[in-house]
């Protein structure tokens, strides 16, 4: 018992060390991809190799605090909270919950963003730079507990009316989890 | 011997230094009190420090043994040392009294600098953010409110109270040639009344620490006549002109349609953002990127193409795009004046 | 080097008493018996040792910035790592390397050999204290190399370092790091504080305890009032960041001023708390190198005393321009110009017993001459600062950076030196080299002042503190390169003083039991101490111990020499009181220390560990307190024997 665990702690460590790194880690120029402004037309469906999606970029901004941290304060800049509120919704619905009419997902909320959606979720395309839209939706991903605890945002220096990100109880959407069996009462 | 290079070094370097940004070239009358008040803290202690060295040095010469060994320690002679405790008691003495010279100096200066307050003629609301300062001209009239950033402009020979809060962390407002520093804090709002007495520019800088980019957050203060001021105010008050031509009218487009339009106001225009600075009359601004750059279109293409290059971890993203496009946007904000 | 001693008192022989003592006090061997010890003079070096390794660390910090500022707009780091390298430097100059080795390491070390006991008061708490330390600045640094370091300047203010605007765990880093150095801070105050009242030698009366101790008392007293403010400002931060509480969010009512003010009720005393020690390390060599008693003992004494006090009434002069109203800034100002007289009366005194005496100038004492001319250039920038206008036109510049290296580089540093030079021989039995101990004072005060009186004049020109650079034109680029140059003698400088140890380790003159003729009690035992300190432990007839022992000065006996057992005296005369005894090695300690670790890490990450990670804690301290049965009757015996 005692040299297997022994073997694994520093593994463990190790583990634990590479994950604060990519947690403190802030880019601050995102390059040229990065900047090139979001306007959500695919440039050809056409791509080489397998049909396998490409990759998005979220697993970076989705593991940096700071980056979530942007998203949060973009989510405010560009007035996401005008309609979602913070994150109970209002004109546009709630994002804390585990609700999502147009998919949960990184890219369907990319989507969702850059296109919009019909009755009332406006288009950003051509408004946000790639790398932000991707900030807020790791943001909006936090909203509902998608986030581990030590990368998603604390409290603002807000009225507080909601519960801080970071505390939130996670939400399982039914696109991205099997929800329960729903025993039918005898 | 070091000690006296220092003191001699300081005499040397202190006065004949006319920056734009110092306390040793004053602008104004409270910057003027504040150097007197240095300056006699200055001789004070410089002649108490050489005073001091002077009898140390010559103690250790005269007291030191060119024994081999350590001799044995001598027991006190109890009347050289009434003696000598007379002198240290008198010394004491004599600092005490200095230091009640510079005590009554600080509040003599610190109740004439406050003392201006009661005469303020103008008020001036001064937001600070991460990394760029918000000036806001306040009128009862609403379309008469100016707005503008990193450069205050303020009449000169005429005190001015800049009212200020921070709108996220505490940032600290720092005109040396003018005044000392007020800190920007969340939560409270402070008053600093200052006044210029000639025509001129000067430069300040934001003094707490307050993030990534705390060394570039910096700001022009434009002390005009009280003439100049009131023809620059109106000005300011009014809306952007609209496109005169075609070139410049795809530069206004090129802003509306692009990241820019998210955070800028551009008054007359359907930009109307307070995230970031107004841009209103961009172009009669010395300065870009909070003091950090001068106003020149390289500059500004440089900047808006890449502030990430410039002001690493500031709030703009890159914002690449076509020349063409970058050349009429430029045109466009060349026009706002 | 003649080897010249004073009533050599207490004669060391190797006969069987001696082999006795050390059987009971030996520390335990082997690797896991180096855990175990307790005895002060081993957790004393250990304390020396890293807190002077974390010296090291935080100047090579230094140099990286110093680098980073030689060329305007310079692009050598980015604004993230500077600001990262900038708390770093501070918060390990503070926290890691400047109260634990002027206060912990030194009164750790030498309190008890000055007062005469066997060893400090609760080793076992001295111990746990040396580890928690120890693992706070290693956390800090396993941080700081995964990217956390903490970014947000030594004083954290908030809402910068609060949970709006500081993401990630760095500043949580930061809090935690607070949390380990004060808790270790605070055992060591506890046990100097005993130590001194119920520890020392008889006939060591309040008037005959060397200044020295003194200096180490009144610190004690300043860390057990100061430091539960920033514990307090530091866990409010924790709970605002992690618990969502809402302490300093002025949207509902927080404040972000009360953290200023919790942060600098610590933050000023602190500076204190650094120099007292400094300035009886200076009491002490000139004591020893005037050869004569120093001049003034009670108004040095009064001095310290007040200087403790008024220390707490200073610390809103690092607020003047938060807008505070002008009756508490003239209060302030008036408090922060009054602590010029007691520091005054002290130089007055010092300089009093140099004039008097036959100087003998050695290293030590070339420090302490160093630290005259430094020190006073900063007591004269205080008076700068304390002013309000002027404060207000050099606070947060460079100014301000030149004063306080000058107050404590000048005030704690120097004599730093000058200490290990006096007491190496103590500590390890050997002579250090003068001439390379002079090479290496000569080239860090001229490397000092190249290096820190420039800023004086950026802070004049315009230079905030904590910029990662500045502009060209602005008239600082040639103060920056001269500063920057500067640094690489202090660098030399450094690098001899560690070369002088180490030579002087291998090769270094064997040095005798009081190699100065210095009169305290250290000295009356030999160089390196043995386990036991004092084969006789000895009593004391004046304030010089060593020099003023009457030619048949008793010592004290009657002591269980088969236990740990030590006598307990009057606070204020030192008359006998009664007999106690000292906890014996115990690997606990260390391993409540891990458990400590492991709470305080895990509360950066989940406020809940504070509460599982009590178990552990709980479990390692009732193993550490269980007495044995031997103890316990020991214990019994002598209460009877007392209460007869």
């Amino acid at each position: 018992m005692m040299p297997r665990s022994c073997r694994i702690l520093p593994l463990i460590a190790a583990i634990a060390l590479l994950s604060g790194c990519q947690r403190e880690h802030r880019v601050f120029d995102p390059g040229a991809t990065g900047a090139q402004v979001a306007n959500g037309i695919p440039l050809t469906s056409i791509h080489l190799g397998d049909t396998s999606p490409p990759q998005t970029p979220y697993a970076q901004y989705a593991g940096s605090a700071y980056a979530v941290g942007e998203g949060k304060r973009l989510y405010n800049a560009y007035n996401c909270v005008g309609c979602h509120a913070n994150g109970g919704g209002g004109i546009g619905p709630a994002l804390m919950d585990s609700d999502w009419i147009y998919g949960s997902k990184p890219e369907q909320i990319y989507s969702t963003i850059v296109q919009g959606r019909p009755n009332g979720m406006p288009s950003f395309a051509g408004k946000i730079p790639e790398y932000q839209v991707w900030e807020i939706i790791a943001y909006v991903r936090s909203m509902s507990g998608q986030l581990p605890s030590d990368i998603a945002p604390s409290r603002s220096d807000t009225m507080p009316v909601k519960k801080a990100e970071q505390a939130k109880k996670k939400e399982h959407p039914s696109d991205e989890y099997q929800q329960p069996i729903q025993q039918e009462k005898k | 011997m070091m000690g006296l290079g220092c003191q001699l070094a300081m005499l040397l370097f202190v006065p004949g230094f006319h920056g734009k940004q110092t306390a040793l070239a004053p602008a104004g009358p409270q910057a003027f009190r504040i150097e007197h008040t240095f300056l006699l803290i200055f001789w004070i202690t410089a002649i108490v420090y050489l005073i001091v060295i002077a009898v140390l040095v010559i103690g250790v010469l005269r007291a030191r043994t060119h024994d081999k060994g350590i001799p044995t320690p001598a027991p006190a002679n109890p009347t050289h040392d009434r003696i000598v405790a007379r002198i240290v008691a008198g010394a004491l003495g004599v600092s005490i009294v200095l230091l009640f010279v510079i005590l009554v100096s600080s509040y003599r200066t610190s109740h004439a600098t406050a003392a201006l307050a009661a005469s303020s003629g103008l008020t001036i609301n001064v937001y600070g953010h991460q990394w760029w300062w918000e000036v806001e001209y306040p009128n009862s009239e609403p379309y008469k409110i100016v707005h503008t950033a990193n450069e205050i402009h303020v009449p000169a020979g005429v005190p001015v109270t800049i009212h200020s809060t921070s709108r996220d962390v505490i940032h600290s407002f720092w005109a040396p040639n003018i005044h000392g520093k007020k800190d920007l804090l969340p939560g409270y709002f402070n008053d600093l009344t200052l006044e210029v007495d000639h025509p001129g520019n000067w430069r300040g800088q934001c003094a707490e620490f307050c993030g990534a980019q705390h060394a570039h957050m910096a700001f022009e203060i434009v002390a005009q006549t009280p003439q100049d001021f009131q023809r620059w105010l109106t000005a300011q008050a009014k809306s952007a002109p609209p496109p005169a031509n075609p070139q410049i009218a795809h530069g206004q487009e090129v802003f509306l349609s692009h990241p820019c339009v998210m955070c800028h106001t551009i008054s007359g225009t359907t930009a109307n953002s307070r995230v970031g600075p107004d841009l209103t009359h961009l172009a009669s601004r010395s300065t870009i990127a909070a003091g950090t750059l001068p106003n020149t279109i390289g500059n500004l293409a440089g900047w808006i193409s890449n502030p990430q290059s410039i002001k690493p971890g500031c709030r703009m993203p890159p914002n690449p795009m076509s020349s063409a496009d970058m050349n009429d946007l430029l045109a466009y904000l060349e026009t706002l004046r | 080097m003649s080897t010249y001693t004073v009533s050599p008192i207490l004669p060391e022989t190797s006969d069987p008493r001696a082999q006795r003592l050390d059987a009971v006090w030996r520390e335990p061997s082997g690797f896991v018996g180096w855990f175990k010890a307790v005895h002060h003079t081993t957790i004393g070096k250990r304390y020396m040792v890293t807190a002077f390794i974390f010296f090291l660390a935080a100047g090579l910090l230094a140099g990286a910035m110093r680098l980073q500022l030689a060329f305007p707009e310079a692009h050598i780091m980015g604004p993230d790592l500077y600001n990262q390298v900038f708390t770093m430097h501070g918060s390990i100059m503070m926290f890691l390397f400047a109260v634990p080795m002027m206060f912990e390491a030194l009164s750790v070390y030498f309190v008890p050999l000055m007062v005469g006991a066997r060893n400090i008061a609760f080793p076992r708490l001295n111990a746990y204290s040396y580890y928690l330390f120890a693992f706070g600045g290693l956390m800090l640094f396993c941080f700081f190399f995964t990217n956390t370091g903490p970014d947000r300047g030594w004083f954290a203010y908030v809402p910068l370092s609060g949970p709006d605007y500081g993401p990630g765990k760095r500043p949580d880093v930061w809090a935690q790091l607070i949390t380990f150095t004060e808790v270790s801070a605070l055992a060591v105050a506890v046990e100097t504080v005993v130590t001194v009242f119920k520890l020392r030698a008889p006939g060591m009366s309040l008037n005959r305890i060397p200044l020295f101790v003194w200096g180490q008392t009144v610190t004690a007293f300043m860390v057990i009032f100061a430091m539960p403010g920033v514990v307090v400002g530091s866990t409010m931060l924790l709970l605002d960041r992690t618990g969502s509480t809402q302490f300093f969010n002025p949207a509902v009512g927080g404040d972000v001023l009360l953290f200023q003010h919790l942060f600098w009720w610590f933050g000023h005393p602190e500076v204190y708390i650094i120099f007292i020690p400094g300035t009886v390390i200076v009491s002490s060599i000139i004591t020893t190198f005037s050869r004569r008693h120093i001049f003034g003992y009670l108004a040095i004494v009064l001095s310290i005393i007040a200087t403790g006090f008024i220390a707490f009434g200073l610390w809103v002069h690092h607020m003047f321009a938060t807008g505070i109203p002008q009756m508490s800034e003239s209060f302030f100002t008036a408090a922060s110009i009054m602590i010029a007289i007691p520091t005054g009366t002290q130089i007055f005194c010092w300089v009093a017993t140099i004039v008097t005496g036959k100087l003998v100038l050695k290293t030590p004492m070339w420090w302490v001459l160093g630290f005259f001319f430094v020190f006073i250039i900063g007591g004269m920038t205080g008076m700068f600062v304390a002013a309000v206008p002027v404060d207000l036109q050099v606070h947060d510049t460079y100014f301000v950076v030149a004063h306080f290296h000058y107050v404590l580089i000048g005030g704690a540093v120097f004599p730093l030196f000058g200490a290990f030079a006096y007491w190496f021989p103590k500590i390890t039995g050997r002579m250090m080299s003068e001439k390379l101990g002079m090479w290496s004072f000569w080239l860090f005060f001229i490397g000092f002042n190249i290096t820190f009186f420039p800023m004086h004049i950026a802070g004049l020109r315009g230079m905030p503190r904590r910029v990662y650079t500045y502009g060209p034109g602005m008239g600082l680029t040639v103060l920056n390169q001269i500063e920057s140059c500067g640094y690489i003698l202090l660098f030399v400088s450094v690098v001899l003083f560690l070369l002088n140890i180490w030579v002087s380790l291998k090769r270094g003159e064997q040095a005798s039991a009081n190699p100065w003729g210095a009169g305290t009690l250290e000295w009356a035992t030999t160089s390196p101490p043995p386990s036991y300190n004092f084969l006789n432990l000895p009593t004391v007839n004046g304030r010089e111990a060593l020099w003023d022992a009457a030619p048949n000065q008793p010592v004290v006996t009657g002591l269980h020499e088969d236990t740990r057992e030590f006598l307990t005296t009057r606070t204020i005369d030192a008359e006998p009181e009664g007999l106690d005894e000292f906890p014996a090695p115990t690997i606990w300690p260390f391993l409540a220390a891990v458990a400590t670790t492991v709470m305080f890490i895990g509360s950066i990450f989940r406020p809940v560990a504070v509460s599982i990670g009590a178990v552990p804690i709980a479990i390692t301290l009732i193993a550490w307190f269980w007495p044995t049965r031997q103890e316990s009757a020991r214990r019994r015996k002598r209460d009877k024997w007392q209460k007869t």
